[in-house]
């Protein structure tokens, strides 16, 4: 019977810092700490006193590569907050800004963080440029993050920490040569996106169980900014309700807050989205992922990889029909509609690449903040991720006891230590956002 | 980093031995490097005993974003009202963090500084590049 420990400083091809020890003790896991080991930089407790207009740049700054979901929420927050209306040529620059960051993003992820997993390789650098399918690989990743790049930075200034989008509207708007650049880069890519999908759908790699899921959902589109969340078990939750459906749970070893959801872990992220809202993609996504589709829903983590894939397709499908039927023009930034003589309350509810973000703000009658609240998709999925990782290697235990005594030999650390980072890397966690800091009672 | 990989990485695949880069790969060397490229304020006592360790291996430090050159936004907590800090003081405490929040070359000797948040690319690849041809220039006259 295997009896160990085993500790993991840092994981690697993540976002961020995340460590894990385990126990094993007589062929059963005894013990599993995920931890996140960011250190707290108090976002939340510095928000206050700030004016409400510094407030999306602020809270960027959480996490780079999720800065563009921080700033599109925290504008939703302190727009609802303001009583401000945007324009529908604002909403669909906000989309716009949205499917760069999910093009950009996810394609960070599977090409950089899990494609070396597919192929048996340490890192993406390392697929080999002389062999075809490899070097198709290869520049299809950088040119798919390119491609995301290039739109968020058309709409949005930048593809991190964006400048363009404001509390009331955007402060630049695309020219046609940029739109017309994006049209061309985006349907470029179309075809490496759906040689992405299949390289997911055909992954030999598998983690089936049950558990909830929760999503933002659009009534009538597949998105991530407007709709209601809901959960696979067919509950629904308004967005001005904010988090009062997840319970918080302090995990005295991390640096960030876990969520539970009626006592039990859940997740968010795109194999939610997918679960939940598949039939509402953009028809020539349907169209050419009608077999990958047809997998959904499904209870197996690698598809979250699957979904990432699928959800870029929809990015790009939709980019090109708005870019394609609209003319941008130039509209002034919407002002405040509230008086100010009591303290305001703003929620923003959003889905970025890994899952609802909620952020929450209080503005004092003089217009700085009072205080805020954010939650963020990676300490959603922290009490998932623990408890699956368990389970995972407890089935490898089993898998070992059971064999033969000398293919048991064959299970050594690294193989778990591998498996362990696959699993996790599924989930495309990010610690920067995990631990930026949440005021609670630590008992 | 790996944004601007994007546009170079096929340049920078032929030229760059990645020694120790965790986003991209498992199997990291933590023995000795050209340049150590450092993202990130200072915040514990751990991270400083790193830096330092790092730069004792590194013939060239460069600190990246504003996090590393002037230590904001990470150190935004040093200069919070004295209500601010008590209500955090717990948790500074208890994950074992310096009293204040330092920037890169609070600690260490540092060659270069790529500034902004986000870092200008185009800064990068400058000071990168200048970096690059210092190295060939050594190396030709070994």
């Amino acid at each position: 019977m295997h009896s160990f420990d085993l500790t993991l400083d840092r994981i690697t091809k993540i976002e961020g810092n995340a460590s894990l020890t385990l126990k094993v003790v007589d062929g059963k896991v005894a013990d599993v700490k995920f931890a996140i080991l960011e250190y707290k930089r108090f976002f939340t407790e510095a928000m206050k006193g700030k004016d409400v207009a510094a407030m999306p740049a602020h809270l960027a700054r959480i996490c780079g590569t999720c800065s563009n979901a921080h700033i599109i929420c925290s504008i939703e927050a302190c727009e609802n907050a303001l009583s401000i209306v945007p324009s529908p040529q604002t909403m669909l620059l906000r989309t716009l800004t949205m499917h760069g960051l999910m093009i950009r993003d996810h394609a960070l992820h599977l090409y950089l963080f899990s494609m070396p997993d597919v192929f048996g390789k340490d890192a993406f650098l390392d697929l080999d440029e002389n062999n075809p399918e490899e070097h198709q690989i290869l520049h299809d990743g950088f040119e798919t993050k390119s491609a995301g790049n290039f739109l968020a930075t058309l709409i949005a200034g930048r593809s991190v920490h964006a400048t363009y989008p404001v509390v009331g509207g955007f402060l630049h708007f695309p020219d046609q040569v940029g739109v017309d650049e994006a049209l061309d880069k985006l349907i470029k890519i179309r075809p490496a996106v759906l040689r992405l999908i299949n390289i997911f759908k055909n992954a030999p790699f598998h983690f089936d169980r049950k558990t909830k899921y929760m999503a933002l959902a659009p009534d009538n589109i597949f998105g991530y900014i407007k709709g209601n969340i809901v959960t696979s078990a067919g509950e629904k939750y308004e967005e001005k309700d904010f988090r009062s459906h997840l319970e918080g749970t302090v995990l005295p070893y991390s640096e960030a807050m876990g969520y539970t959801y009626e006592g039990e872990g859940y997740m968010v992220g795109a194999l939610a989205r997918i679960n939940l809202s598949k039939d509402k993609l953009h028809p020539k996504t349907k169209d050419s992922a009608t077999e990958a589709l047809n997998l959904f829903p499904s209870t197996d983590i690698y598809y979250n990889n699957l979904a990432q894939a699928i959800e870029i397709l929809h990015s790009v499908d939709e980019s090109i029909d708005i870019l394609s039927n609209n003319k941008f023009v130039h509209e002034p930034v919407v002002k405040s509609g509230s008086d100010n003589k009591s303290e305001l309350v703003g929620i923003g509810v959003i889905e970025a690449p890994r899952g609802t973000l909620y952020h929450k703000i209080v503005i004092g009658t003089d217009g700085k903040v009072l205080e805020g609240e954010v939650v963020v998709p990676t300490g959603q999925n922290q009490i998932n991720i623990e408890r699956d990782i368990g389970v995972l290697v407890q089935k490898l235990l089993d898998e070992s006891n059971s064999a033969s005594p000398s293919s048991r030999a064959t299970l050594d650390k690294d193989k778990i230590v591998l498996e362990i980072e696959k699993l996790i890397r599924a989930y495309d966690p990010c610690m920067s956002c995990a631990s930026h800091f949440l005021k609670v009672e630590w008992k | 980093m790996t944004e601007v990989m994007n546009d170079h990485w096929q340049e920078w695949k032929k030229i760059f031995d990645f020694r120790h880069f965790r986003i991209l790969q498992s199997k990291n060397k933590m023995d000795e490097f050209d340049i150590a490229f450092i993202e990130g304020a200072v915040a514990s006592q751990e991270q400083e005993n790193q830096i330092k360790k790092i730069r004792e291996i590194s013939k060239k430090v460069v600190a990246i974003g504003a996090c590393a050159v002037v230590g904001l936004p990470a150190n935004q907590r040093n200069t919070f009202t004295p209500e601010q800090k008590e209500s955090i003081d717990f948790l500074v405490t208890r994950f074992g963090m310096l009293p204040e929040v330092k920037k890169l070359s609070d600690v260490i000797k540092v060659d270069v500084e790529v500034p902004g948040c986000p870092m200008t690319p185009e800064v990068f690849l400058e000071k990168v590049n200048g970096l690059i041809d210092e190295f060939k220039k050594q190396n030709a006259f070994i």
